[in-house]
């Protein structure tokens, strides 16, 4: 396999690397389409992050600061749509384009051009995006998106045009996901190397295996929900007026059949990478590796029939609201099975500390704090006082910042000197580590006791017995930001340059598994396998 | 994934942006013409010319490759996979649509109608009872309530029997073609291509007698609403799949499929089979029960 | 140069005194407030289960990774043990996990359970009041004694002190002891009446009921926010409710009959009303109503809200004027104001927007122009 850089330059003509700017625009290459995702998901991050930062510095202390309330509203909305779809989920994508089929040992993936389309309607939708916010700026077009992400009718139905276009931002996007999960599921069905069965694949392909079945299961329900959405805004129909003998709250079934499996989808592929990086610097095997792809499969699975956890207010009939009840109480089996095999993968084993293990160490740690109030969510009665409260946005950002944005994260770090042939600054890694890890729970810890405390989400001003936490939520959040910076800083510096990368630079990245990747020079060859390899 | 053959990875191509682009285009300008701004039908008309013509051109090349043969068996496995998720995915999107009905009929209407637990919504709807179809709405002042029900007699049941054959005829196509016989397979063909379009034409008929002389509109509340999307949304598929009929029979008149080659076929007889099973779920539930 | 530094010198000052100041708030709550009612008391009770059975796992989860970091580490010369999976624990931890933390979640579950009955409970209920959440109001009906409040946020208060948005100018008034039930329902969009100590939260859905109950133990007042995304007035919905013995309540009770009687009385009283008295009146009764939206200077907000203060509703027919009054315009924010208001209410407000901010109409609507028009 390595013949094929030594002989890079008078090989066959299969490895011609195209040039110039058609070499990304119409690329069929799954690596520079992994690339092309991971700019943007990082473009993304600046940009829902800094939505995110005018709505920490508007909550900086009580009064109105910067914006009004319909402006924050419209920010919120954006910085959540943002970060989920066009970072995390974007990120997710751009890697399993990277590693999937070099893991598995295939050419590229499944369908090339269609993995190219699947990129780009994503800039499409993020231009959609920016114009649903831009559009409430002329005169006639209502007001702006304020309704936060869940776009909860009849609050969405009332929104001005603004509305139209976040609802095709989104119809477009989900085109885009599905198309990229069929991809990527088709992927690792056929294409895997002649020896790479099923329960040989490292856990990052088999996680995105679920989640991508997850996708093609959701998106459309997603789809069809703002349909129905845009049907009522325009074309008279009833289906959220109870006037017509709709119900508004079917939207939030709808909303929430896609949304609870989504968050599987954003914490997935992150579970997959700590599932490589826990072994590589415990240098041990997986523990308990096929009980956790069967657990995986339980949790896509159970995921997919407890979306009503995030209704328990509207009035459901006592048996649905205790099925749901119990039901998402189970998923910490699943989950807390996952967590196991990754601290008995630690056990006994012979830690070190580079960047990505000790993210892969704070991940477990507070996603078990995210999962934890996640019972304590899911119990009826006490969410009947959380519901809505600033005790929800505490969980899910434990939830999804260290579940999927430090997954990511650890795997840039991990992947980098593969990506650019060029080790990162330990230094810098680890300087970042700390400063991102605890300004985060600076920022995000005191939101647990203002929750409790009373204070609602999604409001633009609150009481000052609300004060101090926020203060504090505000200074973490600017210093959370701030470290971004340094992110950025250390990812440019290591694809200019740095010291050169091994093909396997982590001591312990091939015990007990049998991806590929490592068999390929850092950086590896335009095209990765050109015949398949074949695993014993 | 046990072949020894290379796979076949095509050259850049413009195709997927183009789409892209035009995926934006048409949406752009469909905002815009319901909101009646400006160009907004003359951009959306220049979106679909431009998806129009990349149907054409990207499906081209595909053929065209398939033709010279640089697709082995795991390229076509490839495809078929990813035609069987795709076609997962639409089944999901209808799923979401029998979901709200089943929703409507036992949950939310009933509940209008002072049902349930808490069975006190009817303080809001005085006189208001539950009854499907739903002619007496709620609130009528901003719908116009339909004068009757669709019944499951007639049209609907001719269109049932339409559209099973039309199965039976492509599958006896299907046959022709493994069998080589070509006048078997393009006679099949063209039999479910123009029952798919006896269909198209009985559903028009319907919805135009719906409206005319039934009063049964979209904006007829829940009833309407829920009729149009459902049938609408078949419609739709339903013209698509006539259409990607049209293209396959105009292709086995050309030979291009093999008994061994015909992924086309099989894809778009996949998709038309489940057309074919949503209409029955939609005949059963819509207009049935 | 200088004036750089000086620039630069004042902003460090106001961080820093801004750094320095804010922390001065007492940290006051943190939990849950204290509950005043048997089924918060019970959440409570519930609440602090789930949390101390959170903290135990994160306690449990915590020490076994940080023994495990201070044992097992390369820099100690420790050699990982590749046979670890191969022991019994490694065979078997598939099953052994799952049923320990299946036992946590039944138990969990088992309590949350019963709670949720209670919850649910359909027993009778001394008083019934309908909340009706509006854009960006409530209105309280006790459904027995036909009074009627409206709630609205009291706009007086500065934002440093501690009741800055969580004060009302009507209170909604509760007996202590006696088992209540709300009727929770909405006009426009959703909204969630909440109000920690005494009532968990149930949505407030337009064209549905929603049911919740509850028995207040102490006197007091209690304080809550609307908890659901409604909307530019979302943060401006507070919720205060005073609970008083028995005895106090059936006073009160008594003045508001009296009051409703009276005021009815008036609206429909046969008189013509003078402009300036129409005005004063119409003044107070827009900026509780409309100032929300309008704005106290008739100028709206731009893009969102019509200005009336040269509207050409306002200032045209008054046939069209009180038709968007009293029937309001769909699918806006504009609701309808004829079963909110009465007569003599409506003819103040839409005299005074057609003669405040420069709208120099002249017309003095009366109550018998609405009582017409509805
Ligand atoms: C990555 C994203 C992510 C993940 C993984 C989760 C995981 C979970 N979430 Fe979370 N959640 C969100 C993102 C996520 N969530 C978001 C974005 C929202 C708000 C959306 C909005 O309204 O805008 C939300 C809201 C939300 C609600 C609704 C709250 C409300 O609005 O009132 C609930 C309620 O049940 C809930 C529950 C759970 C549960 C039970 C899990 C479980 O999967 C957690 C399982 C994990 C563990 C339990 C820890 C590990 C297990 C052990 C250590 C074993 C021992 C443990 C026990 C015995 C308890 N979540
Ligand atoms: C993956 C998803 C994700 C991620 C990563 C984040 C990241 C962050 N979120 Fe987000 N958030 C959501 C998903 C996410 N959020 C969702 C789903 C909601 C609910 C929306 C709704 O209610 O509808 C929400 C809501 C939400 C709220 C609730 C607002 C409300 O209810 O009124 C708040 C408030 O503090 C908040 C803050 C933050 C902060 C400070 C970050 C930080 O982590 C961001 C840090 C990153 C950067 C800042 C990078 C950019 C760096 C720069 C631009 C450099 C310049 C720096 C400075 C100017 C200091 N978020
Ligand atoms: C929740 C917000 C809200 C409140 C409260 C509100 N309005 Fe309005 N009002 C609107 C909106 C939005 C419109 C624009 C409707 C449209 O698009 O035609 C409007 C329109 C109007 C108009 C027509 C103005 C024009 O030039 O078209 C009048 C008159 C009016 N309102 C009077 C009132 C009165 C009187 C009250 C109080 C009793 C009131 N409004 C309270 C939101 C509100
Ligand atoms: Cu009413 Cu929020
Ligand atoms: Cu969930």
């Amino acid at each position: 396999m390595s013949e094929a850089t030594i002989h890079d330059d008078h090989h066959d003509h299969h490895d011609h690397k195209p040039t110039g700017i058609g070499r990304w625009l119409f690329s069929t290459n799954h690596k520079d389409i992994g690339t092309m995702y991971l700019i943007f998901a990082l473009v993304m991050l600046f940009l829902g992050g800094a939505s995110a930062m005018v709505l920490r510095m508007e909550l900086f202390m009580p009064g109105i600061q910067i914006v009004d309330p319909d402006t924050y509203n419209n920010l919120l909305t954006n910085h959540a749509l943002i970060m989920v779809f066009g970072m995390v989920m974007p990120a997710g994508a751009g890697m399993a384009n990277w590693m999937i089929p070099m893991m598995i040992g295939a050419p590229d993936m499944a369908l090339p051009r269609l993995n190219n389309l699947s990129f780009w309607l994503l800039p499409m939708a993020g231009t959609m995006l920016i114009l649903s916010m831009v559009v409430s700026y002329f005169p006639g077009t209502g007001t702006p998106v304020n309704t936060g992400w869940t776009l909860y009718p009849p609050l969405s139905v009332q929104s001005g045009m603004g509305m139209d276009f976040l609802i095709f931002t989104i119809h477009i996007l989900g085109i885009s996901s599905i198309l990229a999960a069929i991809n990527i599921v088709t992927t690792i069905v056929n294409m895997r190397a002649p020896g790479m069965t099923w329960f040989k694949l490292p856990l990052f392909v088999w996680s995105w295996l679920f989640t991508g079945l997850l996708l093609i299961m959701i998106m459309p329900v997603l789809a069809g929900g703002v349909t129905m959405l845009l049907f009522d805004r325009h074309f008279g129909t009833s289906f959220f007026d109870a006037a017509g003998g709709g119900d508004p709250v079917l939207f939030q079934h709808l909303f929430w059949f896609f949304g609870h499996p989504e968050v599987y989808v954003l914490l997935l592929p992150s579970i997959g990478v700590l599932g490589l990086i826990i072994p590589t610097f415990s240098r041990k095997p997986l523990f308990a590796y096929k009980p956790l792809v069967w657990f995986m499969a339980a949790l896509t699975a159970l995921g997919m029939v407890v979306w009503a956890h995030h209704q328990y207010t509207i009035g459901m009939s006592l048996n649905a609201t205790t099925y749901f009840m119990i039901g998402t109480i189970l998923i910490s089996i699943p989950v807390g099975m996952m967590l196991m095999s990754f601290i008995f993968t630690m056990w006994r084993g012979a830690m070190t500390f580079e960047t990505p293990m000790l993210f892969g160490i704070a991940i477990i740690l507070m996603f078990s704090f995210a999962g934890v109030t996640g019972v304590m969510l899911a119990v009826v009665p006490a969410d009947l006082q959380y519901h809505d409260s600033y005790f929800v946005v505490a969980h899910f950002h434990y939830a999804l910042i260290p579940g999927s944005v430090f997954g990511l994260y650890a795997a840039v770090f991990y992947w980098l000197p593969k990506w650019t042939g060029h080790m990162y600054n330990e230094t810098h890694g680890k300087i970042f580590f700390w400063w991102t890890t605890l300004s985060f729970n600076l920022t995000f810890f005191p939101q647990h006791f203002s929750g409790l405390a009373g204070m609602p989400r999604r409001i633009v001003d609150y009481s000052p017995q609300f004060a101090d936490f926020n203060y504090l939520s505000s200074v973490g959040g600017m210093l959370f930001g701030l470290s971004h910076l340094l992110f950025l800083y250390i990812i440019i510096k290591t694809v200019k340059g740095g010291e050169k990368a091994p093909a396997n630079p982590w001591e312990g990245s091939m015990i007990g598994t049998t991806g590929l990747e490592w068999t390929l020079s850092s950086p590896p060859p335009f095209h990765s396998f050109s015949t398949p390899p074949s695993v014993k | 994934m046990t072949t020894n053959e290379t796979y076949f990875i095509p050259e850049p191509s413009r195709w997927p942006i183009i789409s892209a682009s035009g995926v934006f285009v048409l949406l752009f300008g469909f905002i815009l013409f319901i909101n009646d701004v400006g160009a907004g039908s003359m951009i959306m008309t220049a979106g679909f010319l431009m998806i129009t013509y990349i149907f054409f051109g990207w499906f081209g090349t595909v053929i065209d490759e398939n033709l010279k043969g640089n697709y082995g068996s795991q390229v076509s496995t490839s495809f078929r996979q990813g035609m069987f998720w795709f076609i997962t995915s639409e089944v999901f999107f209808f799923l979401t649509f029998f979901g709200c009905l089943y929703y409507f009929r036992t949950i939310a209407i009933p509940y209008l109608g002072g049902e349930g637990q808490l069975g006190s919504s009817n303080l809001l709807w005085d006189g208001f009872t539950a009854h499907w179809p739903l002619i007496n709405l709620p609130d009528a002042t901003n719908y116009s309530p339909p004068k009757e029900a669709m019944g499951a007699g007639g049209i609907p049941l001719w269109n049932t029997i339409i559209l099973l054959s039309s199965g039976a005829t492509l599958t006896w196509a299907h046959w022709g073609l493994k069998k080589e016989s070509k006048n078997q397979l393009v006679l099949g063909l063209i039999m479910t291509v123009v029952l798919g379009l006896i269909f198209f034409a009985l559903q028009a008929y319907e919805y135009y007698h719906a409206y005319t002389a039934m009063g049964l509109k979209l904006t007829s509340g829940i009833y309407g609403s829920t009729f149009y999307m459902l049938t609408g949304f078949h419609g739709l598929h339903v013209t698509i799949g006539t259409i990607m009929l049209i293209v396959i029979t105009i292709r086995s008149m050309k030979d291009h499929f093999t008994e061994e080659n015909h992924f086309a076929f099989e894809a778009v007889a996949w998709y038309w089979h489940f057309v074919d099973v949503v209409w029955i779920g939609l005949y059963f539930f819509v207009y049935w029960l | 140069m200088s004036e750089l530094k000086q620039i630069f010198k004042r902003g460090l000052l106001l961080i820093a005194s801004t750094l320095f100041s804010i922390p001065a708030f007492a940290v006051r709550e943190y939990n849950l407030p204290e509950p005043a009612s048997t089924i918060t008391r019970e959440i409570y009770d519930l609440h602090m289960l789930t949390a101390t059975v959170a903290t135990i796992i994160m306690i449990i989860v915590t020490g076994i990774i940080v023994y495990a970091l201070i044992k097992f580490r390369k820099s100690t010369g420790y050699q990982a043990d590749q046979n670890f999976n191969h022991t019994w624990f490694g065979r078997w931890s598939w099953a052994l996990v799952p049923a320990i933390v299946l036992g946590i979640d039944f138990s969990v579950a088992g309590s949350a359970v019963k709670t949720l009955g209670n919850i649910e409970s359909h027993d009778p209920a001394a008083v019934t009041v309908k909340v009706t959440g509006s854009q960006w109001k409530w209105t309280y009906d006790y459904m027995e004694d036909g009074v009627k409040i409206v709630s609205n946020l009291n706009k007086d208060i500065p934002s440093t002190d501690d009741l800055y948005l969580r004060d009302v100018d009507n209170r909604l008034v509760l007996p202590i002891n006696q088992r209540i039930r709300f009727l929770h329902t909405a006009t426009d969009v959703l909204h969630a009446w909440w109000v920690p100590a005494i009532a968990y939260k149930k949505d407030s859905i337009p064209g549905y009921i929603n049911e919740t109950w509850t028995m207040i133990d102490k006197e007091g007042v209690y304080r809550g926010q609307c908890a659901e995304n409604c909307g530019t007035g979302h943060a401006y919905m507070p919720i205060v409710v005073e609970a008083m013995s028995e005895a106090n309540y059936a006073e009160w009770m008594n003045e508001q009959k009296l009051a409703m009687v009276a005021a009815v009385a008036e609206s429909s009283a046969d008189k013509t009303w003078p402009l300036a008295e129409l005005m004063e009146r119409g003044e107070k009764l827009y900026n509780t109503n409309c100032a929300g939206c309008h704005m106290p200077t008739g100028t709206g907000l731009p893009g969102v809200f019509p200005a009336l203060k040269g509207s050409a509703v306002a200032l045209g027919d008054l046939a069209k004027h009180n038709e968007v009054v009293l029937k309001g315009v769909a699918g806006t924010a504009m609701a309808a104001w004829a079963s909110q208001l009465n007569d003599l209410e409506l003819a103040a407000i839409i005299t005074y927007e057609r003669n405040a901010w420069g709208n120099d109409t002249g017309d003095a609507v009366q109550p018998a122009d609405i009582k017409a028009a509805r």
